[in-house]
């Protein structure tokens, strides 16, 4: 019987041992994804296929956004199996609940802080598949997909394979097990010189049941883990052939340009129509909610029909918001009830004590995604079915979210997955609605219509980073010893334990206050990192100056119950060079946090320019991610991390007027540029402990590194970004320690 | 009509005259290697050379390059399937991540480097002034550098 022959290891496989699938049929079956187009090729897993012809597919449940994932997520599960690299292909998991991410559900809820709900608990001790379907996630986040999906899924997939081709082989040759050895994707027999290729025994392997809990590779005997292995996406990056979902391409595509209310919130009053249906090209005028799209032949047209009509919004009370309204409700909102995130010792009390106190309020303001795709998503509906052309951090929500708009069963809407123009948290699917639009214009009709936000709208309809305040006091003994630690913070945020800091600190108190905006917010890169530690490096420094202490033996003092931040922190300083031989009018500032797993310090060079303006020269970028899997990804990831977080210190600011947002484009939404780019030089610590994420963790710290400096060069102390709205005086010879 | 040639090819298109070359390019051509990013000129990531000079795409109307060569990321090489040694510098180097700003980045790249085949940094800063979100800026000049060296 076919049914009998489909294996899913599900009861054996828990959740740690990692999200295995044995799959051990040739026959398709249409309730097998893994039959899609196998032809004869017998899948040992969801994971890996090993094809006749030796190859070895990966398919990779993950999103390629430029992080690595297509290269780093296979070059785990080969090591682990012995492949052969040049004969590994990689595929992206097509959107269906078999390749559901149940491993990364919990590894990611747990990261965040956040348990597994409630309702699920039981069944996540019956196999992490489970969490998955329920919570219907194939989600690209959190810097998780190698820590998770890799560790417990890739090299767990991996090594089940290489025990079952062992087994195969053992069985044809009659040797015992024992005297086999696996390399470049032969299994060898050393004593008589006999080779079996994979692709030779894989149907046979396919016949044994895939171990749960296979024995994994020491990393001495890593052969590609640890190794800069080009990525196997950059090639089609080069030419122009790599295709995003703005790419899409469908027989009789219509194309949409949307206006939607610039007031968040705000319903769609009236539009004259006509106008735009007179107009080449236009073939609909569709009122939304609280949006207008023109369908027309082309973009470009659609885009220009839609800036000729006269479009009207309802007015509410969100068009009184202002940032400062908003700021001024924060205030409020801090001296009201608090609720405790961290309480240790008696801070109140020590405070009371204490010889001196040192108080200071820090804000940052709303930033966009900005990626540099625009939004956008292209949806056909026909035959009772939907295709759905977009890229997403999240194929499987996103087709969840469609169904949902759509109102039709999800298995009737498929998913084409592309290349992510950047996601940076805003293509996940809680940040939708882009896609609900375009669900929602392509109803009324039985082509495919591809809907494309404008750059003005991607910035003024985000999901924004929330604005926060941030108030603190420490407090110091007789003996300048740092006592107490007070922080109040607007919107507890995930993760949880962003607003804490690493520092040995007897008493502390850290509270929040809830306070609600009609500006929708969503994950930024890094999420509340990039606000607190912005806030916490920043007032830890100003404490060393004010107790006249260097910042970094400050730091280095309160760490010595944390060796691996130590670490970091003294490889960051060492290498930048710490206050030495620096050339005049510049000044290093310094910063560290952890975050998703990996610690990183940061030493910035800095100067003032003739205008007043900051410039960083250079970033010190020192890690500990557990272990490097591709050291030029760790390597590039961090760069475009600390790029990511200095554009945000230096330019990023969404302001609020009028209940809209004030910013249009690149040109009041400012990006560094390779002008403005610092030199950035990363020092790697490996720790060999559990493996971090490296999709985030530098975008933290940069910040605060850079406005440390800008206040021993100034004696400013910066408390609110970004810094383009200063006009700094550099001090001459001012030496704040 | 609007009359031009791209990648060597001859184009004669029933389209407005002040259609931007972009929306021609992808929509009409389905020529999809050059982005959009801005529609501004704030980002490059619009940019294919016309007459051998870098253009920003979205802002220029048919019109303008009425009877021009237009080269776009497609026709950059010329060998068939082959890359260009910036092409190559840009794999070399590993530049991209989430390569939606490369077309426009090399096209730029490839123009400065014909008109100027050793740059200086600030030669190099002035001319290339595409936006790059993922931050690829530190391998941006490490790849026109290791071009410059050899050149
Ligand atoms: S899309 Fe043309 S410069 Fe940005
Ligand atoms: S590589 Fe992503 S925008 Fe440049």
């Amino acid at each position: 019987m076919t049914i009998s022959r489909r294996r899913f290891i599900l009861g054996t496989t828990v959740v740690g041992g990692g999200l295995l699938i044995g799959y051990a049929s040739t026959r398709p079956s249409k309730h097998s994804i893994a039959n899609r187009d196998a032809g004869e090729q017998p899948y040992l897993t969801t994971w890996l296929r090993i094809s006749p012809d030796n190859t070895v597919t990966v398919i990779v449940p993950h999103s390629e956004m430029g992080q690595g994932i297509l290269t780093s997520l296979p070059m785990m599960a080969a090591d682990e199996m012995d492949a052969d690299w040049d004969m590994v292909h990689v595929e992206q998991a097509p959107a269906t609940d078999l390749f559901a991410n149940g491993v990364l559900v919990k590894g990611f809820a747990e990261s965040l802080g956040v348990s597994v709900p409630g309702f699920l608990n039981g069944v996540a001790a019956a196999g992490a598949m489970k969490i998955a379907e329920i919570m219907n996630m194939q989600i690209t986040g959190g810097s998780s997909s190698v820590r998770f999906t890799g560790e417990q899924g890739m090299r767990v997939a991996g090594a089940a394979a290489r025990e079952m081709l062992i087994k195969a082989a053992a069985a044809r040759l009659d040797v015992p097990e024992s005297e086999l050895s696996t390399s470049l994707s032969y299994v060898r027999h050393s004593a008589s010189g006999r080779t079996l290729s994979y692709g030779e025994l894989a149907s046979d392997a396919a016949r044994f049941e895939p171990a749960s809990a296979p024995r994994l590779k020491d990393p001495k005997d890593f052969t590609l883990m640890g190794k800069s292995i080009p990525r196997i996406d950059i090639p089609a990056k080069v030419d122009g052939t790599a295709l995003y979902g703005i790419d899409a391409e469908a027989p009789g595509m219509l194309y949409a340009a949307v206006r939607t209310s610039p007031v968040f919130g705000n319903k769609l009053s009236s539009v004259n129509a006509d106008v735009a249906l007179q107009r080449r090209g236009v073939v609909k005028v569709i009122e939304l909610d609280n949006a207008v799209a023109v369908v027309a032949d082309n973009y470009w047209r659609a885009k220009q029909a839609l800036a000729a009509l006269d479009i009207r919004f309802e007015e509410t009370a969100n068009n009184q918001v202002t940032t400062q309204s908003i700021y001024a409700q924060y205030d409020d909102a801090l001296l009201g009830e608090l609720s405790k995130d961290v309480e240790e010792g008696d801070a109140a009390a020590a405070l009371a004590d204490a010889q001196s106190v040192v108080e200071a309020t820090y804000r940052v303001p709303y930033l966009a995604h900005a990626a540099m795709e625009p939004m956008n998503c292209t949806v056909h509906f026909h035959d009772g079915k939907c295709d759905v052309w977009t890229g997403t951090q999240d194929n499987l929500g996103i087709r969840g979210r469609v169904a949902k708009i759509a109102e039709m069963d999800e298995n009737d809407v498929t998913m084409h997955a592309f290349y992510l123009g950047g996601g940076f948290g805003r293509r996940l699917p809680t940040d939708t609605n882009t896609i609900d639009q375009a669900t929602l214009i392509a109803k009324h009709f039985d082509v495919p219509v591809k809907t494309l936000w404008s750059r003005e709208d991607d910035i003024q309809q985000d999901y924004y980073r929330p604005a926060v305040t941030s108030k603190f006091r420490g407090g110091f003994d007789a003996n300048n010893q740092l006592i107490a630690w007070e922080n109040h913070y607007i919107g507890k945020n995930e993760p949880a334990e962003a607003a804490h800091t690493p520092y040995a600190i007897p008493n502390k108190h850290i509270a929040y206050a809830e306070s609600e905006t009609h500006v929708p917010f969503g994950a930024w890169r890094s999420v509340a990192h990039s606000q607190h530690t912005f806030f916490l490096e920043s007032f830890v420094d100003e404490l060393a100056h004010r107790s006249g202490q260097n910042p970094y033996q400050f730091r280095l003092n309160m760490l010595a119950d944390k060796p691996r931040h130590a670490a970091v922190l003294k490889a960051a300083a060492e290498r930048a060079g710490w206050e030495r031989n620096l050339a005049p009018g510049r000044a290093q500032g310094i910063a560290l946090q952890e975050s998703f797993g990996s610690i990183v310090a940061q030493v910035a060079e800095v100067s003032i320019t003739e205008a007043g303006q900051v410039r960083v020269h250079r970033v010190t970028c020192a890690i500990d991610c557990g272990r490097s899997i591709n050291p030029d990804t760790v390597a590039s990831q961090a760069e475009s991390g600390v790029i990511f977080g200095l554009t945000a210190a230096l330019y990023g600011e969404i302001t609020i007027d009028q209940g809209r947002v004030m910013q249009n484009n690149f040109t009041d939404y400012e990006m560094i540029t390779l002008q403005d780019a610092p030199e950035i030089d990363i020092v790697t610590v490996e720790s060999g402990e559990a493996l971090g994420g490296m999709g985030e963790p530098a975008t933290p710290p940069i910040a605060a590194a850079v406005a440390n400096a800008v206040y021993i060069l100034t004696g400013q102390r910066v408390r609110e970004l970004p810094l383009k709205n200063y006009r700094f005086t550099a001090v001459p010879n001012e030496s704040a320690v | 009509m609007a009359r031009f040639r791209v990648n060597g090819v001859e184009q004669e298109l029933d389209i407005e005259p002040d259609m931007p070359l972009l929306w021609a390019l992808r929509d009409e051509l389905g020529l999809k290697g050059t982005k959009f990013g801005c529609g501004v000129a704030a980002c490059g990531a619009c940019t294919v050379q016309v007459n051998g000079n870098p253009v920003r795409s979205c802002v220029t109307p048919v019109s303008a390059i009425e009877g021009s060569d237009v080269k776009t990321i497609e026709g950059l090489a010329t060998n068939v399937g082959g890359i260009t040694a910036v092409q190559q510098a840009w794999i070399d180097h590993q530049v991209p991540q989430c390569g939606y700003c490369q077309s426009g980045m090399i096209m730029a790249v490839s123009a400065l480097l014909e008109s100027n085949p050793s740059p200086s940094d600030a030669d190099i800063d002035g001319a290339i002034t595409n936006v790059c979100r993922c931050g690829t800026y530190p391998r941006i000049r490490r790849a026109i550098k290791s071009l410059t060296a050899t050149a």
